[in-house]
């Protein structure tokens, strides 16, 4: 457990679950990451246009820490470039048939106590421990 | 014109949780999913502390009769659990496993620059356009 970080783990939690929070709150948005971006290829202008607000803030997030530390965001590679498009096809078109990835399912829709996200996000959590197991330990 | 403050702020915050809680690395990611290897159990604690605040936040914000700035909250209306949430959860999940990111920390992870992040998010879109046009 040498790169176990708690406290920097547990202040972004915080931070995103007051996104989550101030989002309902006052514009009674779900903070789900998976439907606002499929929601950008909507063909309404009103659908669109919160939501590429949002993500630009997701960027802006990024870009906040940078400019404070002084130093890029740290972002580690784990897999090749044909696995990674083959794991954002997978990402991309699952997260969609399932209504929610991590952020809608994991944080607002397990906060919301929804027996549909708490058995998606074990689901996709169960299969993604699976995916490692076999690409790590087994292949 | 305050509502899109809102989604700005807000997609900032995200952002910056996603940043500072090391979830936009991949190796952070698969450190806690690999529980056979040199687990890293950081992930809980980013969604341990998501739901420290979000679940009393709902619970009191849910009590509105509507969102300060909109007319009514958009909450998903679906119940029963079904073999679209099953079989989606389950492509996503091999998804999430193989690269180590999901939808937020990809898109936050842009900010690096870094060539294969963009192909992901592209594949991403493009998965996601399938779905559409299928369905």
């Amino acid at each position: 457990m040498e790169n176990f970080t708690p406290i920097n783990g547990l202040i972004g939690g915080l931070l995103i679950g007051l996104s989550t929070a101030l989002m309902i709150l006052f514009n009674g948005k779900i903070a789900g990451i998976s439907g606002i971006v499929g929601g950008l290829l909507a063909r309404k202008g009103s659908e669109v246009g919160w939501r590429a607000v949002f993500v630009m803030g997701l960027l802006l997030g990024a870009f906040v820490y940078m400019l404070a530390t002084g130093g890029p965001i740290p972002v580690n590679l784990q897999a090749s470039l044909p696995v990674m498009v083959v794991a954002g096809l997978l990402v991309g078109f699952g997260t969609r048939l399932g209504s929610g990835c991590t952020s809608g399912h994991g944080i607002s829709g397990i906060a919301r106590f929804s027996k549909r996200s708490i058995v998606a996000t074990l689901v996709f959590m169960g299969m993604a421990i699976i995916t490692v197991f076999v690409t790590h330990h087994v292949l | 014109m305050l509502k899109m403050l809102i989604n700005l702020f807000g997609g900032t915050l995200f952002g910056l949780g996603l940043t500072v809680s090391g979830m936009v690395n991949p190796q952070k990611v698969i450190g806690f999913l690999d529980v056979a290897g040199d687990w890293d159990p950081t992930l809980a604690f980013v969604m341990g502390g998501a739901l420290l605040v979000a679940i009393p936040a709902f619970r009191l914000i849910l009590r509105r009769s509507h969102p300060v700035l909109a007319e009514e909250f958009e909450l998903p209306s679906k119940k029963d659990v079904d073999g679209r949430l099953l079989g989606g959860a389950a492509l996503f999940g091999v998804g999430w496993g193989l690269a180590g990111f999901c939808p937020g920390p990809a898109v936050t992870a842009l900010a690096s620059g870094l060539l294969p992040v963009f192909a992901f998010v592209a594949a991403m879109i493009v998965g996601m356009a399938a779905y559409k046009w299928i369905s």
